[in-house]
């Protein structure tokens, strides 16, 4: 039998392990609003954010909120170099030719990490505490990173709707999630906004593995999965929604973390994802999905 | 000519390109008996199957399955399971496979079917991350993460394929069938069906077709296709493990088909070639192996709006004896 602090506990990590999925949905949903295409580079560039990251610290000995701000910059950069060289170039564009692209791109980008910062497993202190001075509430630990993750998932959000209501860039963005056509002749540049959501994408990809790494380290091919689990978040919420993103991610936390820790530690992946069918067969466009599933 | 003789002509067109395919494929190891190309083109051919059904699904009738390897997966352990640990006919094994392939697509699909697009997607995802964990987690059956080893060889009234040159026989000859009957079903009136369902949902309903069971019918049809790609699989490598079946397993089948040509029968087949035939070849390139093959699937991609196969029709259609002869 687990106490009530145990429970706690489990629900406190699975809520930090769900805003990083979160942050990673919020990226997958950017591109997919404004190209209908799954990321499947999702994944790799929050690996880049973390690698690259643990490159500046001890490598060139920057300081660490240092590296992390230079981290994201640099795959920012990553993003739009990806958009203008393999999505830009389709002579017609196709979704599904753009998912394939994004695959060919992350194996890319996988197997370029591997030769310039080796196969070994990495990591970075936290930003603040070194660890053993956690936050106490109702006798359920919160590692100070924690916190920051928690905190740096709703500042995202809290930045992004506001970006989305007020700027004319998001205007332009939400606009071209709801009907490319109409948008682009009222006057919306289509590709400019493409390129741009790349970049929004991969730089929030990048937030989530400089927030993530100091908790679980980081290695070459440690994208893939969370790629998919923040594919899976971004489903769960509704596609394209950002608050569904966030209930999403932090939903499947929760379930991995009790999963874990009440049933089976083996069987966490199954027990989360057969929740997500039963989700997914009771609501097919997700929780937060449109009604509108498919244009014919 | 009548509208009847014009399909049946092209139907018998298309038969010739599949003949002349069927020819190479089965003279060139008697010039050519190389064991490593033979056994590169082994894995082809089993790949070729499992692209072959996901394309019936995916390329004709438009429903995506990003959980096929699970398929294959249970295809494989069933042969497994039952020579090994029960001492079973090998070809018993394979029809169990079959059997309880046909019966967990059918309760995968019931429900899975009615969602469209990256929802249908992400089921098919889950149910193949939850297969994927039975495969690790249940180790009486499975053995677990060292998987199952020790596969006996298949045989058919005592001759034994344990050679790779009779096994390059018996894949491809399995293959060449089962390709056949997607040629002649695609052609059908089921056919027809399907790739209505592809264009327009609505449109096929209207039509009166009843696209819900249709959808589950290439469902069943496609996992049926892996199954049988599972099982010649393990008896082949002999020794099977949870890792041949995963996710991005899965994954590697739908770029297959994407990469071959969607809703073309040598989609798969060319597919399934590149690959297949592609990380083999690449190996020379030794670290730089993934960065090159990253680069030439975005450049196919890029550059092949329809596939590899798409493209080739391209060509082809500018000569005249093909463009008469073997392009539908």
């Amino acid at each position: 039998m687990v106490s009530k602090a145990q429970l706690l506990q489990f629900i406190v990590s699975g809520i930090m392990v769900g805003s990083i999925y979160a942050i990673i949905a919020i990226g997958f949903n950017m591109i997919f609003n404004a190209t209908e295409v799954i990321n499947f580079a999702q994944g790799e560039f929050v690996m880049l954010g973390g690698m690259t990251t643990v490159t500046f610290y001890q490598v060139f000995h920057l300081p660490l909120w240092f590296s992390c701000i230079l981290s994201v910059l640099l795959v920012t950069l990553v993003g739009i170099i990806f958009e203008r060289l393999a999505i830009h170039p389709m002579k017609h564009f196709s979704v599904l030719n753009a998912v394939i692209i994004t695959i060919g791109a992350s194996t890319i980008m996988r197997g370029g990490t591997m030769i310039a910062l080796g196969r070994d497993n990495m990591s970075f202190p936290p930003f603040t505490g070194t660890g053993d001075k956690p936050f106490m509430i109702l006798g359920s630990s919160i590692p100070q990173q924690g916190a920051w993750i928690i905190l740096a998932a709703l500042l995202l959000v809290f930045g992004l709707s506001l970006f989305y209501k007020r700027s004319i860039q998001g205007i332009a963005m939400r606009s071209i999630a709801w009907n490319k056509t109409a948008a682009e002749l009222m006057g919306v540049n289509v590709k400019w906004i493409v390129m741009l959501s790349f970049a929004m994408s991969a730089a929030s990809g990048a937030l989530a593995g400089v927030l993530v790494t100091p908790i679980t380290l980081t290695a070459y091919n440690v994208g893939l999965i969370l790629g998919l689990k923040g594919f899976c978040a971004a489903i769960l919420g509704g596609f394209g929604n950002f608050w569904g993103a966030i209930c999403g991610g932090v939903l499947l936390g929760l379930l991995e973390s009790l999963g874990a820790g009440l049933i089976s530690s083996g069987y966490k992946d199954a027990i989360a994802f057969l929740v997500l069918l039963i989700v997914l067969f009771l609501r097919p466009t997700g929780l937060f999905g449109t009604v509108k599933i498919r244009e014919e | 000519m009548s509208e009847k003789d014009s399909i049946q002509k092209r139907i018998e067109n298309r038969n010739l390109g599949f003949w002349i395919f069927l020819g190479i494929m089965m003279s060139w190891p008697i010039f050519y008996p190389n064991p490593y190309y033979l056994n590169v083109m082994i894995f082809t051919g089993i790949n070729t199957l499992v692209a072959t059904g996901l394309n019936l699904l995916f390329g004709y009738a438009g429903q995506i399955s990003m959980g096929h390897a699970t398929f294959l997966g249970i295809g494989a352990y069933c042969s497994a399971f039952f020579t090994v640990k029960l001492g079973w006919n090998p070809w018993l094994g394979f029809l169990i496979g079959v059997l309880i392939t046909s019966l967990f697509s059918f309760l995968i699909g019931l429900p899975s079917l009615k969602l469209r697009g990256y929802y249908l997607a992400m089921a098919t995802l889950a149910f193949g991350i939850i297969m994927e964990t039975f495969f690790v987690e249940l180790k009486s059956i499975t053995g677990g993460p060292d998987g199952i080893g020790g596969i006996p060889a298949l045989s058919l009234f005592g001759f034994k394929f344990h050679t790779d040159l009779r096994y390059y026989y018996l894949v491809w000859v399995i293959v060449a069938c089962l390709t056949l009957l997607v040629i002649n079903l695609v052609n059908s009136r089921a056919g027809r069906g399907m790739r209505a369902l592809h264009e327009s949902e609505l449109a096929a309903s209207v039509l009166g077709i009843n696209t819900f069971r249709y959808k589950l019918a290439i469902f069943i049809f496609s996992a049926i296709y892996a199954s049988i790609g599972g099982s010649l699989f393990a008896h082949y490598i002999t020794h099977i493990t949870p890792e041949s079946f995963s996710i991005m397993h899965s994954i590697l089948i739908v770029v297959m088909v994407i990469i071959g040509g969607m809703g073309k029968i040598w989609g798969p087949l060319l597919g399934a070639g590149i690959m297949t035939i592609l990380p083999e070849t690449l190996r020379a390139f030794e670290v730089y192996h993934e960065i090159a093959y990253g680069l030439i699937l975005v450049l196919i991609m890029i550059y092949f709006t329809d596939g590899v196969a798409g493209a080739l029709n391209f060509v082809f259609k500018k000569i005249p004896f093909f463009n008469k002869k073997l392009i539908s």
